[in-house]
């Protein structure tokens, strides 16, 4: 069985080698700061004992206070997994470092949360929309969308 | 019963002297061929029909399924609901098409399959004492007239791929400039042996030699002819040029209606043509017991033509690079080689006994078994995976 | 003087026969080979997780049952087992056999599928697609048997499945089973040593274990790349702890060996389905839950299984609802895409239409 990590555990693992990332040690995730996000992806990644190198998930989700990004990772050599998530608060602008340099397996997802939740990645090496077209209005995932059809455009049908 | 064996001959020799004494001896003979070019032509196309039909009758056997079934009893009018389909599609140009060429290309694919059908003889009969071989033409170069003319069809498939202005008929185009013209070295040199053997390049003569079919006799020719001809009628294994599950039919991708009726038909004739080629050639052509000439040469055709139907359901694509490594690496040595042996020979023993048919066909495994295993690479990719020679294009 | 070259940007798809369904690739040739790779997706997509926020959790599986709507059955029981982690409902014995029994049948027909288009983007012109036609008819009409549908099944349900396996499907499946492997074999014997597919597939597009992992690739594409990792064994989830059976492994991580493994794949899943028949007990189908489902509010639960295509999972949020407040599709096809860029790159165009098709990816998948 895939032994999940309890929250606590990972938060002390991780606290040890960088004590200001984790915000708070849920029941079975751990919430990290964004702007430390790469440097615990690494440590995920990298350190002994852990061994993350599967990112099974990254999904994004809007809670009307705040945007939650959140990672699901497994070790195919330890056989544990562990859920991190960070929160951006506001609703304006949320921007959370990009992992693809740690797992390119974030290139693709990362480009769907920005696609429906609006969240950018910085430091991602090709954040387009990948499954609306560019030029769309707004992002539907967020929980305020409406489609305004009138507004819409399609780029690829002229006249 | 002569009368069946010969009827053709007899008809031939009736309209001849029937219409000498109004027209003269040449203006008779002229009309004969006239008469004789309609007959053929229209055997032609009609036995296109049949090899259509035939084609997916034994493509859906082989595939647990029954072809078509519901034109007609049995399926038989299947063909010509196609052929009335084709006619009467709309003619579409694409806006951008080079206009002259691109209204050329279906003429210059059709005309010179039909051309080939001037030197096939179809049977042989006797009238009123003189021998009447049933072709339209016996000419004395005829199997070097049909390669000739064979060779005219690939510059309308470049013709028709470029004119179209779209990039997969462009790809279908260059795909075919390069394994149409590689595989006419095999062709012409796996003939070479057999005219050594015939002493002639007229058919009929060569039909005439084989007292021992020629594929007995030349079993090393005839695996490089039959595999040649499979690559210059774009069929299975050979068939990238039209290839449905990459480059949507190649280099006809913008041609409907009537144009894409030639192609359409010139394939089929192609691999008629080719059929009654391979059937003369190697097989004995008209030759046969009992039954009537005329007859035992369709019984060939249609066999042959089975044989590459069941070929085109058994076997997967091959790929440009290996198809031009099949030619010039494996085929072209192994023409060599059959010429090389059977000059010997001829030398040796010039009038070919029976023999030399089992000493052949030991010395053609052997070569081809030699050939594999001395170039087994020809199968490798030739090629590892390259360096990107220009910066990235599209972010 | 030097030549000045561009490459030619060719537009391979939407509508292509070899794609797969709508799916357009963007290429840059230098030639026939391949310099650059843009794919171009999203013409499928319906916004079936923001349609899932507006569905109770039992209406959501008609959705699950359109995203890889050649493999039904195995997105239901994904979305299902999610629900089941999330409210905390359990399945009955019968129920979670009757689910592996049906998920196994739903493998080998896509891997039928699979196989059978691949061969022909190869060339053999549909002669190995009909024979694994054929087979695949048979297990539809056992699937219509249960549920009464041939492709999007709907048939389970949380805690369980819907109906029960009716009487006429036992014999039907019995028939299937004892004539699978001879036919599997024939599939084998036509097409494994067959020296064309041999030179077209072998070595061909090949991406490393360790790349692999990195990319987030799952299923048939990851084991023929020689990383020993299916959820079956690694997770296992409702019985697949009490069955018997291997995990085929690639060695190169070529087209051939995804073809080999998805094979062997198939032999595995007739040993499973025989194994569930001898063990199926008898009892209720489905559990004694609400139609209704609902979940305490903040609970979250990620469930996934192995799909055919690789890992499929579902990351449920809940709110206290009968809606999700987020259902997000973890679908392996999507994920499976982030490499196709290293893996096509230097090849042909032949080879691109190979490659493509042995990762075995399905549009409404990709697109949701």
């Amino acid at each position: 069985m895939t032994r999940p990590w309890q929250g606590a555990e990972l938060a002390r693992a991780i606290s040890g080698k960088l004590p200001q990332a984790v915000v708070e040690a849920q029941d079975n995730a751990v919430q990290v700061k964004p702007a430390a996000m790469l440097d615990v992806a690494r440590l995920l990644r990298e350190s002994p004992g852990l061994e993350f190198d599967y990112l099974a998930s990254v999904t994004g989700v809007d809670y009307i206070d705040f945007f939650e990004v959140v990672y699901h990772l497994v070790s195919t050599r330890q056989n544990h997994s562990c859920i991190i998530k960070t929160r951006v608060l506001g609703r304006d602008e949320p921007v959370v470092p990009s992992v693809v340099s740690v797992w390119q397996g974030a290139d693709l997802q990362e480009r769907e949360v920005y696609d429906l939740v609006g969240i950018r990645f910085e430091g991602h090496p090709n954040l387009k929309r990948v499954l609306l077209w560019e030029g769309f209005p707004g992002h539907p995932l967020r929980k305020d969308f409406i489609l305004d059809r009138e507004k819409v455009e399609y780029p690829y049908l002229r006249g | 019963m002569d009368v069946i064996y010969n009827i053709f001959a007899i008809l031939e020799k009736g309209i001849v002297d029937g219409l000498t004494p109004s027209l003269g001896a040449e203006a008779a003979l002229a009309v004969m061929a006239l008469i004789k070019v309609f007959l053929v032509a229209n055997v032609g196309l009609i036995m296109v029909m049949v090899f259509i039909y035939m084609e997916r009758r034994v493509l859906g056997r082989f595939q647990v399924r029954i072809g078509p079934n519901r034109v007609g009893p049995g399926g038989i009018l299947q063909p010509l609901a196609d052929a009335v389909k084709i006619m009467i599609k709309e003619d579409i140009v694409p806006k951008a098409a080079d206009r002259l060429i691109f209204n050329l290309a279906p003429v210059m694919v059709f005309v010179p399959v039909m051309l080939v059908f001037a030197v096939i003889p179809f049977g042989v009969g006797m009238a009123g004492g003189q021998k009447y071989y049933m072709s339209v033409a016996d000419l004395d170069i005829g199997i070097l007239y049909v390669l000739a003319v064979t060779s005219l069809g690939e510059i309308a498939v470049l013709m028709a791929g470029w004119s179209s202005n779209n990039k997969f008929a462009l790809f279908g185009a260059m795909r075919a400039a390069a394994q149409l013209v590689s595989y006419e070295v095999p062709l012409v040199l796996a003939v070479v042996g057999v005219v050594i053997v015939a002493g002639s390049l007229s058919l009929t003569k060569i039909v005439e030699a084989q007292a021992v079919p020629f594929i007995f006799m030349q079993p090393l020719g005839f695996v490089i002819f039959i595999t040649a001809v499979s690559a210059e009628l774009n069929r299975t294994p050979f068939d990238l040029l039209e290839a449905e599950s990459e480059l949507v039919t190649g280099y006809h991708v913008e041609y409907s209606g009537m144009k894409f009726g030639m192609f359409y038909l010139a394939e089929y004739l192609s691999a008629f043509a080719f059929s009654a080629i391979i059937s003369t050639l190697f097989l004995g052509g008209w030759q046969g017991p009992i039954l009537p000439s005329y007859v035992w040469l369709l019984i060939k055709i249609l066999f042959v033509f089975f044989v590459f139907i069941w070929v085109r359901a058994t076997l997967p694509r091959v790929r440009i690079d290996q198809v031009m490594a099949l030619a010039w690496k494996f085929l072209l040595p192994l023409a060599l080689i059959n010429i090389g042996v059977t000059a010997v020979e001829a030398l040796l023993w010039p009038t070919f006994p029976w023999f030399l048919a089992p000493v052949n066909i030991v010395i053609g495994v052997l070569a081809v078994w030699a050939m594999a295993a001395a170039f087994r690479n020809v199968w490798e990719p030739q090629w590892k995976p390259a360096r990107l020679a220009t910066a990235p294009v599209g972010g | 003087m030097a030549l000045k070259s561009q490459p030619i940007i060719v537009n391979i798809g939407p509508q292509h026969p070899s794609t797969h369904g709508v799916f357009r690739l963007r290429v840059a040739f230098d030639g026939e080979v391949v310099q650059d790779v843009e794919p171009i997706f999203g013409y499928l997509h319906r916004g079936s997780e923001k349609l899932a926020e507006e569905r109770t959790y039992t209406q959501i599986v008609t959705l699950t049952d359109r995203l890889d709507y050649l493999a039904s059955m195995t997105n239901n029981q994904a979305y299902v087992l999610a629900v089941e982690k999330l409210a905390g409902v359990e399945a009955p014995e019968r129920a979670k056999y009757v689910r592996v029994l049906i998920a196994e049948l739903m493998r080998i027909a896509s891997h039928l599928m699979a196989t059978g288009f691949f061969i022909n983007d190869i060339g053999a012109f549909a002669t190995p697609l009909m024979y694994c036609f054929r087979e695949r008819e048979k297990i539809l009409d056992m699937f219509e048997m249960c549920c009464g549908a041939r492709i999007t099944y709907n048939y389970m349900r949380v805690g369980g499945v819907s109906h029960d396996l009716p009487e006429e499907f036992y014999p039907a499946l019995r028939s299937f089973l004892a004539e699978m492997p001879a036919r599997i074999d024939e599939y084998e014997e036509l097409l494994t040593e067959n020296e064309i597919l041999v030179a077209r597939t072998k070595n061909v597009g090949v991406i490393s274990p360790e790349k692999a992992i990195n990319c987030s690739i799952s299923g048939p594409v990851l084991r023929a790349s020689g990383v020993k990792w299916d959820l079956r064994k690694a997770d296992p989830y409702e019985v697949y702890d009490r069955m018997q059976f291997d995990i085929p492994v690639g060695a190169a991580g070529d087209c051939y060996d995804r073809y080999k493994v998805r094979i062997e794949e198939m032999r595995q899943s007739l040993r499973i389905v025989r194994q569930c028949l001898d063990q199926m007990p008898s009892g209720p189908v489905l559990a004694r839950a609400p139609s209704l489902v609902r979940a305490p509010a903040g609970a979250e639960a990620y469930g996934h299984i192995e799909s055919p295509k690789g890992e499929l999972g579902f990351y449920l949020v809940s709110d206290g609802g009968i809606s999700p407040y987020r259902c997000k599709i973890r679908s392996p096809s999507y994920i499976n895409l982030t490499a196709l860029r290293d893996m096509l790159l230097g090849w042909k165009l032949a080879d691109l239409i190979v490659i493509f098709g042995s990762i075995d990816i399905n549009m409404g998948e990709v697109d949701r």
